[in-house]
């Protein structure tokens, strides 16, 4: 059975992380479509950590017998990999994004040149 | 009879004498815009009509431009929350008194504009919403979209405290104070409950107005039935998030 401890300090910290994911949102420096993996992490891990019985069961089926906690950090470690993933879709898209606006930055400032250009001789 | 055509010249003073504009997104709407375009015409002929080209890959933009609206294009999608603020951006620096949205796919009549813009130029509601829902129901839908629009409008009207029967509505009209606040924030994906929330949170006066919608005319809902239950999820967490979050700071 997991130690008492173990499900106090997990649900301490999972919730934690909600109440600083709330607060970024609430002060506009994250946007919810990327704190929503976020919030479902500290939502999953809490439920965990409480839910006791359910973290043995869940670890009876991965064939964990002696140390049911191993679940959390399994499962902490799956949500952290699933955050990096969709990071680095959206680092891709940013950047993808940003040779667009440069492109488009840069071919405006040459038309905007010439066009002040023939402008003057005129 | 003659009243209410007296009540439609009378609109149209008021209108006449104000700098007005049409926000119109679209995304890869080549087929239906030019329509839009011109029954807007048909409603106005004093209205400006900028369509906000969300970076579509068909001739939106040249379809547009060929009817004589201005067009602002997009280099790339930014959401239909993004594109409408571009065009609120717009309003707001072109110094346009009154802007009402039109979505690009055809689906918002432009024949009940008159009805939408009465509040605001009674000055009664600096924004009104075009309703599918007060009187009739004029909406022939799936089952679940509108058991999930009844909810969002449950959830929007309790937090509000004041009856939204169509939080899903992008069918609007603004006047100066509208315009700011929407120019300054407006929220993303799927934007329009959250607005609701946002323009309550702003202290701005919001009204809706019965209207019928059309069958969309071409594209497809944003809204895809696999991504229904995502789609909720997300709204509803946005839109308590709005009520907490920090105000936005207006546009001077």
């Amino acid at each position: 059975m997991t130690p008492w401890r173990v499900s106090i300090a997990a649900a301490i910290a999972s919730v934690l992380l909600l109440l600083v994911v709330f607060e970024l949102i609430r002060s506009r420096r994250l946007r919810e479509r990327y704190a929503l993996l976020w919030l479902l992490t500290g939502v999953v891990l809490l439920v965990l950590s409480l839910w006791r019985g359910g973290l043995n069961t869940i670890a009876g089926w991965f064939g964990i017998s002696g140390y049911p906690p191993a679940i959390l950090f399994a499962v902490g470690i799956l949500f952290i990999l699933l955050v990096l993933l969709h990071y680095s879709t959206v680092i891709s898209r940013l950047s993808d994004q940003s040779t667009i606006l440069a492109q488009r930055l840069a071919l405006l400032e040459e038309r905007f040149r010439e066009e002040r250009d023939q402008h003057g001789r005129a | 009879m003659t009243e209410v055509l007296e009540s439609t010249s009378q609109v149209d003073a008021r209108l006449r004498a104000l700098k007005r504009v049409a926000i119109v997104p679209a995304f890869n709407e080549e087929q239906a815009v030019t329509r839009v375009i011109e029954e807007l015409r048909g409603f106005d002929p004093g209205l400006e009509v900028v369509v906000i080209d969300d970076g579509s890959t068909d001739r939106t933009t040249e379809a547009a431009r060929a009817c004589g609206a201005s067009v602002v294009r997009l280099p790339f999608s930014l959401g239909i929350g993004g594109a409408v603020q571009t065009g609120f951006r717009y309003a707001w620096e072109h110094g346009f008194d009154v802007a009402v949205r039109v979505d690009g796919d055809g689906q918002h009549d432009p024949a009940e504009l008159g009805a939408i813009l009465e509040p605001v130029l009674a000055d009664e509601a600096d924004i009104a919403v075009g309703s599918r829902f007060i009187g009739g129901d004029g909406y022939r839908s799936s089952r679940s979209r509108r058991i999930g629009i009844r909810l969002l409008a449950w959830i929007v009207s309790a937090l509000t405290r004041q009856k939204v029967t169509d939080p899903t509505s992008g069918f609007q009209a603004a006047n100066r104070l509208g315009i700011r606040l929407f120019a300054a924030d407006y929220p993303h994906d799927y934007p329009e409950a959250e607005a609701t929330v946002m323009v309550f949170k702003h202290r701005l006066r919001m009204t809706e107005v019965p209207v019928a919608m059309r069958a969309r005319e071409s594209g497809q809902s944003s809204i895809t039935a696999v991504r229904s239950v995502y789609y909720m999820v997300k709204v509803v967490l946005a839109i308590f998030v709005a009520l907490f979050r920090r105000k936005a700071v207006p546009l001077e």
